[in-house]
């Protein structure tokens, strides 16, 4: 489209941290309240440097707390303004309550995480058991893959929270130190007027007006409860749409759109490994030199995971003889102990030509996951489907004293 | 300036002169004779309508705001039980801020008001109540303490007096009701030195609205500490509240002062006290007291007044009437 070439852009070396600080000061952020946390800090430190420098006109509430954070930007929110947090591991389970009370007061607040492994014993590396565990709070979740991808998620995140039909607040994660601290290219507009007018504010939204008073946060009694969490799994609904449409119009603007489900190499493919976050760059890389090898292998990469595109994962993936689903979070005590895994295998339930499916946990506490590891799992799961016996509990590749033959 | 300064501060000296508009609606759920629909009906007396309220969960909470029903005239938010403040903090900054970009009128000014009980500020809400004054944010927070978490059935918080009967400190054979002392909140919120800390009683209704209206105008934070009598946890006959009210300070169990810019003031001199078993024995919760945990009180009570006369600096609360 047209518009794509007038833009200007600078190219930027940038963590996936400061790409999202770039995000949120193009979009010319209200509030933003956060409480610092390994490995989200550096995200409000050059938000900081923004505000200091009079780069972007913001209030920041240093915050004693990310309980505190979330209350406050929600309450910010509640005020009309467009607010922002970032947090990560310890920091989004203390603010679990109000993730619930930022989703049933319908706030439009975005988030980002830099997902961690959660204590005990304390672990500042990589998993995504932080995000996992918030799985159930309303919130509209993307899960992106570059620093780029951060940038872009962080303007489409206000466009899809923002908009009437679903005004649920939004998550946008991505690995703790593999991305967060890691610097890639990342091209961000000269003039961020681009960015505002294709995410414009909506102050005309019901907020906290003298004018207007209302109240918010009342309390519900079975007479009315049922009824605004049956509206919040009705916007879930609505933010599907929502997310797929948001994307193919910011691809249509700035030349660059991501899917919800990221494929590469399914045709004829056999095998399937489904993930998320960078790690997938990981696997396109072992998969790709598979396939030169022959081995009839793909990839598929699930960046929308609330709501869950079950559609898109039968329809994209269903080709294949063997998905499997590779999880960096464990739901302790389930047989199928992977967070994706549970709900590809609740996608195609009940389906007569649904593939086998495998769920397998890699990455705790970021132990290390190279293309070698994944080229590992995909053996195993052609000898799996070989021996035509797909286990049915989680596989946990790499931990010490467990190994799969 | 002292002369000066409290001068200004007596924004309505006669019953008439109390603002008309009524912005809390009747119709509210809160018990018969609770003495927190008083406070709040003259809160919003004070503030008016252009004030955003947020409120901790608590009694006047769930009973004000049962969907599709509202008792408030204004805009009003409710997140959590222990973040009132931390939500005000982001009303604050968004309304300051929008000010600042021309979404909001700058000329306009809007109050920001907390309302908690004591759970939701001596105990829970602690913390983000501390992060919000020591952040500097331009919001009076009004604490309604009817010492005990009585939305949830009577249980102690950290605002019940020492040998009170509640639900989890019971009077039993080894237990005397509750062990503890009264934790001295507002001294401890004045210890932030924010601009103005007050306490007040809903049975002198003047010098209550003019804490409010002063908390309301100074820049930063404001606190005003509201001794609230609640028929049901206290166990009294609900007719009785703003007499229990006016008890507490005629016993000097509740004494109505301000620090006003580091200025202390008793506000509410008492000539001659009441002995504080007037006070007690007016209340189910302390039925349950010997006479020597009542003369224990007593000397408590006494040596409050004299550390306050010292404060003062001369006898604003005077000695037991014989």
């Amino acid at each position: 489209m047209s518009i794509q070439k007038e833009i200007k852009w600078k190219r930027l070396p940038l963590s996936t941290n400061y790409a999202v600080a770039y995000a949120v000061k193009d979009l010319d952020v209200d509030v933003v309240a956060a409480y610092p946390i390994t490995p989200q800090t550096t995200v409000v430190e050059k938000i900081s440097e923004f505000i200091a420098n009079g780069e972007l006109d913001a209030e920041m509430i240093h915050v004693e707390s990310e309980h505190s954070a979330l209350s406050a930007t929600v309450g910010a929110s509640a005020a009309g303004a467009r607010a922002f947090t970032a947090t990560a591991s310890q920091g989004l389970e203390l603010m679990h309550e109000i993730l619930h009370i930022a989703s049933g007061l319908r706030m439009p607040v975005v988030m980002s995480v830099a997902t961690r492994a959660l204590s005990a014993p304390i672990s500042i590396w990589n998993d995504y058991s932080d995000l996992m565990n918030a799985r159930d709070a309303s919130w509209v979740t993307l899960i992106v893959a570059s620093a780029q991808e951060a940038y872009d998620t962080i303007v489409q995140a206000y466009k899809i929270a923002e908009s009437p039909d679903v005004m649920l607040p939004v998550m946008v994660a991505y690995d703790g130190y593999i991305m967060s601290h890691t610097y890639e290219p990342v091209l961000v507009p000269e003039d961020p007027s681009i960015v505002l007018e294709f995410a414009p504010k909506n102050y005309n939204r019901l907020r906290l007006d003298p004018d207007r008073p209302m109240t918010f946060g009342t309390i519900a009694n079975p007479d009315w409860y049922y009824e605004f969490k049956y509206q919040q799994v009705v916007a879930m609904k609505n933010a599907y749409r929502k997310a797929i449409e948001v994307d193919k119009e910011f691809g249509k603007v700035f030349g660059r759109s991501y899917g919800i489900l990221e494929t590469c190499c399914l045709d004829d493919a056999d095998v399937v490994v489904l993930t998320y976050g960078g790690l997938y760059g990981t696997f396109l890389e072992a998969i790709r030199k598979m396939r030169e090898n022959g081995v009839k292998v793909g990839a598929a990469r699930l960046r929308l995971w609330r709501p869950f595109p079950a559609e898109d994962v039968v329809r994209e993936l269903g080709g294949a003889k063997m998905l499997v689903v590779v999880d960096r979070a464990i739901s302790y005590g389930a047989q199928i102990s992977g967070p994706v895994a549970m709900e590809v295998m609740n996608a195609f339930y009940g389906d007569p030509d649904a593939p086998s499916i495998m769920s397998v946990v890699v990455g705790i506490g970021q132990r290390t996951v190279t293309s070698y590891t994944v080229r590992e799992i995909v053996d195993y799961a052609f000898r799996v489907l070989e021996r035509g016996r797909v286990p049915r509990e989680t596989l946990y590749w790499g931990v010490r004293g467990v190994k799969y033959e | 300036m002292s002369s000066q300064a409290k001068a200004k501060k007596r924004y309505f000296k006669t019953i008439p002169q109390i603002p008309r508009i009524e912005l809390f609606a009747p119709g509210h759920g809160l018990c018969a004779g609770c003495t927190a629909g008083t406070i709040v009906r003259h809160l919003l007396k004070a503030a008016g309508p252009n004030t955003i309220l947020v409120e901790a969960t608590g009694c006047v909470e769930v009973s004000t705001t049962l969907y599709p029903y509202t008792s408030w005239r204004i805009p009003w938010l409710h997140l959590a039980f222990e973040n009132a403040s931390a939500a005000a903090s982001g009303v604050e900054a968004a309304i300051k801020v929008l000010k600042r970009k021309g979404v909001l009128d700058p000329n306009k000014p809007i109050n920001i008001v907390v309302l908690g009980g004591d759970g939701g500020t001596y105990d829970i809400g602690f913390q983000s109540l501390s992060g919000m004054l020591e952040r500097g944010h331009n919001v009076m927070y009004v604490l309604y303490d009817n010492e005990a978490y009585m939305n949830t059935g009577i249980q102690r918080s950290g605002g019940t007096p020492k040998y009170a009967w509640t639900t989890t400190t019971p009077a039993g054979k080894v237990w005397p009701g509750n062990l503890r002392n009264k934790k001295p909140i507002a001294e401890i919120v004045a210890a932030h030195r924010i601009p103005y800390v007050a306490t007040a009683n809903p049975a002198y209704p003047l010098d209550m609205l003019n804490k409010f209206k002063r908390g309301l105008e100074v820049e930063g934070p404001s606190f005003v500490h509201v001794l609230q009598p609640c028929p049901t946890g206290w166990r009294f006959d609900p007719r009785y509240g703003i007499k229990i009210a006016r008890l507490a300070t005629e016993t000097g169990m509740w004494i109505n002062w301000e620090l006003d810019h580091g200025e202390f003031d008793v506000t509410v001199p008492v000539k001659r006290r009441k002995p504080v078993r007037e006070y007690l024995k007016m209340q189910g919760r302390f039925k349950h007291l010997t006479d020597e945990q009542i003369r224990e009180i007593q000397r408590m009570v006494d040596e409050e007044v004299e550390r306050i006369n010292k404060m003062v600096g001369r006898e604003v609360i005077g000695p037991v009437e014989a």
